[in-house]
């Protein structure tokens, strides 16, 4: 059976979607000319800030290209759904977003975002533009913890991103920029569960089979296997399951400071978003840890996909400042 | 054998008419342990490069064919394919650098160029479960054929069968690269979906060079 949508057609679905971004937003964004897939901050880059680029597949919205504004990203790269972008939008967004110290790539950690942007980076070094990379791996359920580098980049890239823009935007050097966004990425954890999944515009289809009965643990922000299928529980059940994985991990100790972010896979209502909410503060409540600030909705998503990813940044002094500092994009302000 | 340019438009042509064909089970195959684009993105960059190829005028030498399909693809496709196909044809092109035509020992030289632009832009080795499980002993048999003075397309033919037992062997292996590489054994079983679609360009290589021989 065909997967129902509001599309004109899959192959124009991506640049559709960008046109009517840019029609609703104006004030916040713009295209660089004939780059419809690279997406810049009206009143971000400046002289003297490191540029923050960011970007990925498409599909995930508001992820990438709503967390571009002033006080966050500077530039979006958008690719094909799921896909990476090619080094050429990567790169207009750099040029465009250069103001002399520095340029700033982030994206969640996947082996095709890794050799575009390294093309593009590659590519920029010939125009003397100095480009750095920092990956997000805050996917908890993706590889176990000796080797947090390889794993992927997923809703957790909401308050690494915030970080490390409010960063830039605070004037930061380039050392301290980059400094804080590997802080920033070490101390995020983010875990999910998938219950149903999503179909590309492009084939209609669903992009994996799992039971009516059935949620996937750890399973990724594009349907790639997690860690384990299992019978589906309750929301206490399933927030519980996540929640200890993480605190496993994240080792706070009793009046530590949290950042929470409860975020849809796509088709989850706030309904069970806040649900899972109360027994993430009942269980942080029981550790001890405080919430500092929360957010619960459609932060990365994965087109029409059911499920939900719970996101713990472990604060210390500097991510609550940054996290706290003012940012203006067309999906997201503070 | 001479191949021309209208010949190298031709094969772009039958490589992106093979792989449109096989675009909703490359999918599937994705769909098993990576997030089920991989139909979607090699049918783009194909058609991609096959278009951007087929504009050039005849007296377009081979590099610059070669490098159009590369950019084509690339723009087309972003993705994990897009870089390692773009790079497969750059390496294309350095190899029929400064030729007009290409001989049947220059597309041989191609070929086995395209084999290492991938496996160096995706440091893999051969046993990680990926498109190198293909390509690297289709270009070890078409070079040794080759060597012990095979006309090209028999050359091209043990390459197909090379890289089909290698595509096969992919279903045995845990995977150290790319998105299935998180999978641990679970990816076992399942054919790499980078690895299939390498045996199709490379049996429609083969099909050209046969074709262009007889």
């Amino acid at each position: 059976m065909k997967t129902k949508k509001l599309i004109n057609s899959g192959a124009d679905a991506v640049d559709e979607m960008l046109q009517g971004i840019l029609a609703a937003h104006p004030r916040h964004l713009y295209a660089v000319e004939d780059m419809p897939r690279a997406i810049i901050a009206r009143n971000g880059p400046r002289k003297g800030k490191v540029g923050l680029v960011i970007g990925g597949g498409s599909g995930h919205e508001p992820t990438f290209l709503g967390f571009v504004g002033k006080g966050l990203a500077d530039a979006a790269a958008i690719g094909n759904v799921f896909a990476s972008p090619p080094p050429d939008p990567i790169i207009a967004c750099a040029k465009a977003v250069d103001g002399g110290a520095g340029v700033l790539f982030m994206y969640g950690n996947y082996a095709g975002d890794v050799m575009n942007f390294d093309m593009a980076a590659e590519m920029l070094a010939l125009d003397e533009i100095e480009v750095r990379t920092v990956l997000t791996t805050d996917d908890v359920a993706s590889v176990p913890a000796d080797q947090r580098d390889r794993r992927r980049g997923v809703a957790g890239n909401v308050f690494i991103f915030k970080a490390a823009g409010a960063a830039c935007d605070l004037l930061y050097s380039f050392d301290d920029v980059e400094r804080a966004a590997r802080h920033a990425n070490a101390r995020t954890y983010t875990m999910g569960v998938a219950l149903s999944p999503c179909s590309l515009p492009q084939t209609l289809r669903p992009n994996f089979l799992i039971g009516e009965d059935e949620m996937e643990i750890g399973m990724g922000i594009h349907g790639e296997p997690g860690m384990a299928r299992e019978p589906l529980r309750s929301a206490d059940a399933v927030t519980d399951e996540l929640m200890d994985s993480m605190l496993r991990e994240m080792k706070a100790a009793p009046g530590d400071r949290v950042a929470v972010l409860v975020n849809s896979l796509g088709s989850t209502p706030l309904m069970e978003l806040y649900i899972m909410m109360r027994r993430v503060k009942s269980r942080l409540d029981d550790a001890g840890l405080v919430i500092h600030t929360s957010l619960v909705g459609n932060y990365c998503t994965s087109l029409e996909m059911a499920g939900a990813s719970i996101t713990v940044m472990h604060l210390d002094d500097e991510l609550q400042r940054l996290i706290d500092h003012p940012c203006d994009c067309a999906m997201f302000a503070r | 054998m001479t191949i021309t340019t209208k010949d190298l438009q031709q094969l772009f042509a039958g490589i992106a008419e093979d792989i449109a064909a096989e675009r909703d089970h490359l999918c599937e195959l994705d769909g098993a342990i990576g997030d089920g684009d991989h139909g979607l993105a090699m049918d783009g960059g194909c058609q991609a490069a096959a278009k951007a190829v087929g504009e050039l005028d005849m007296e377009t030498p081979p590099t610059l064919l070669f490098n159009v399909a590369a950019k084509a693809f690339l723009n087309a496709v972003g993705a994990s394919s897009g870089p390692l196909y773009a790079t497969a044809f750059m390496r294309a092109a350095a190899a029929a650098k400064d030729r007009q035509t290409l001989t049947d020992d220059d597309f041989v030289r191609v070929f086995a160029a395209m084999a290492t632009g991938i496996q160096e832009r995706g440091k893999a080795e051969a046993g990680e479960k990926t498109m190198v499980d293909a390509w690297k002993p289709a270009a070890d048999a078409a070079l040794d054929a080759w060597g012990t003075g095979k006309p090209l397309p028999e050359c091209l033919d043990m390459a197909v069968h090379a890289a089909r037992v290698g595509c096969d062997a992919t279903k045995d292996m845990t995977a150290a690269k790319g998105r299935a590489s998180r999978l641990g054994d679970r990816a076992i079983g399942h054919i790499d979906p980078g690895a299939a679609s390498a045996v199709i360009i490379i049996a429609a290589m083969a099909k050209f060079a046969r074709r262009h021989d007889g």
